[in-house]
């Protein structure tokens, strides 16, 4: 199944992910990404995708594993 | 032969089109073209990240490529850098480029993006715009020079130079005819917010005066304003708006109204094979009932999955209806706008400015649906917002849950 990474550091709290999908991604009280699952089932990998990819600042990957 | 779609423009609209083609399988041959030579980059960093303390200091330059030439050959996507398109013949289907070459086409996508409201003063040396990566260059290198900045514009870019040169430790003066900085969008009252973040950062304000004059003396430059006001800089920089770069389509027959006029799939309308994203869109919004036009880095990303699923689904269109969001980094301050604002009949504010680290500022309409939001350093009110924009929740529904969560967040805080 694809996993998704995020890089703490980097995330600005523009929360795109979080807006595109909801299931995987949120942001704490400090405005930093919080996954909420680390694997995504196959059938979710564009919209997830789609997620990761509207990051302003590339903080987000979807990996195949 | 093999099905070809062709993007004009590299920005961040063609290149997310080019790419989501690719993702979703499209197997034709996919054209980038634009007139910039440098590889596809990203625009919000040249007013931020390219301008920050830590870069400007040490002289680093992390350009914001948004596509390499290798992934772009390794999405197998041609391109066609440093020429631009010189015109548009959509009864053909072909676009004729600056070097004569003609490049033809079975889908199209239109994404020259818009350029910088030129200088009505002429360009003088130590005189900017900051649209391109070379703008960017250009006025870093006479950041680093130092010396007195005299900023003219106080939208987003304006108040992001403004920041930008004030961490340097810069001498930094912000002018703008209107009285309250971005007035037009959040309203003279909540603009004020904008106004006191700039004098808290030492910046010297001349709202409510004009720019009569930029003159270069020896020795640097001298702004004059309406009111007789002169100003002495070394820098200056423009920084008063955009217009959408549509003059190549002018012979195209295509509807140009501030914009490529398209239906609710971003096509041109009357024209299925020609696809608009970003800010030369003046789009169909169906949720607006309304043609818009947007000039944000989010709207043109949702565009570009929009018109990809378009040219390679063209018998299930989606619509693209995406909410309006915007952010801007200045001095300490996370901004982020959603929303239409300036479509309030009424607002109110949660926390006080003044006082809260965080605070958010809700629109409604004269029904009590929620129009507009604006949060400072508070992403998870952005948040609330986008959602019951999309949903067309109530303002008051979305205030008590971020009421209700600053109260959690302060009982935790105890």
């Amino acid at each position: 199944m694809p996993t998704v990474k995020a890089d703490h550091e980097a995330c600005q709290g523009y929360a795109n992910c979080v807006i595109a999908a909801d299931d995987v991604f949120d942001i704490d009280d400090d405005g930093v990404v919080v996954l909420l699952r680390g694997e995504v089932a196959e059938e979710d990998r564009d919209r997830v995708a789609d997620a990761a990819n509207s990051c302003p600042v590339s903080a987000l990957r979807l990996d195949d594993a | 032969m093999s099905h070809r779609t062709v993007v004009v423009g590299a920005s961040i609209g063609g290149v997310r089109t080019a790419q989501a083609l690719r993702r979703g399988g499209y197997a034709g041959e996919v054209v980038l073209v634009d007139a910039d030579s440098e590889p596809p980059y990203d625009r919000p960093p040249l007013s931020k990240a390219m301008l920050s303390k830590a870069m400007l200091l040490d002289g680093a330059e992390a350009t914001p490529t948004l596509l390499t030439y290798e992934q772009a050959a390794a999405s197998d996507i041609r391109l066609e850098l440093g020429v631009a398109a010189h015109s548009l013949d959509v009864a053909a289907a072909t676009v004729d480029l600056a070097d004569g070459r003609r490049l033809a086409f079975d889908d199209v996508v239109l994404a020259t993006g818009s350029a910088a409201r030129p200088s009505p003063w002429g360009r003088p040396e130590g005189l900017h715009v900051l649209r391109s990566l070379a703008d960017a260059r250009a006025l870093r290198a006479d950041l680093r020079r130092g010396g007195r900045v005299v900023v003219v514009g106080a939208g987003f870019i304006g108040a992001e130079v403004a920041s930008a040169a004030t961490s340097l430790g810069l001498a930094v003066s912000v002018v703008d005819p209107l009285p309250v900085p971005m007035g037009r969008v959040v309203g003279d009252e909540v603009g004020r917010v904008f106004e006191r973040l700039h004098q808290r950062n030492g910046v010297s304000t001349y709202f409510g005066s004009g720019v009569e004059d930029v003159r270069s003396l020896p020795g640097g430059l001298t702004v004059t304003l309406t009111d007789g006001t002169r100003l002495d800089a070394d820098t200056v920089v423009v920084g008063i708006g955009a217009s959408p770069n549509q003059r190549w389509l002018e012979s195209s027959g295509l509807l140009l109204d501030d914009g490529v006029v398209c239906d609710e799939f971003c096509r041109a309308v009357g024209q299925p094979r020609v696809h608009v994203v970003g800010d030369l869109a003046r789009w169909h919004h169906q949720r607006h009932a309304e043609w818009v036009r947007v000039e944000h880095w989010t709207n043109a990303v949702e565009q570009a999955s929009c018109v990809a699923h378009n040219i390679d689904n063209p018998g299930a269109l989606r619509a693209c209806v995406p909410v309006e969001y915007v952010w801007s980094d200045q001095y300490d301050q996370k901004i982020q706008l959603a929303g239409r604002p300036w479509r309030g009949a009424r607002w109110e504010m949660l926390g006080d400015p003044d006082v809260d680290p965080r605070f958010a500022v809700l629109w409604a309409d004269e029904d009590g649906v929620l129009c507009g939001a604006m949060s400072v350093n508070w992403p998870k009110a952005t948040v609330a917002s986008r959602r019951a924009l999309a949903a067309g929740g109530k303002l008051e529904a979305v205030r008590d849950g971020l009421a209700a969560a600053r109260a959690d967040a302060g009982a935790a805080a105890r």
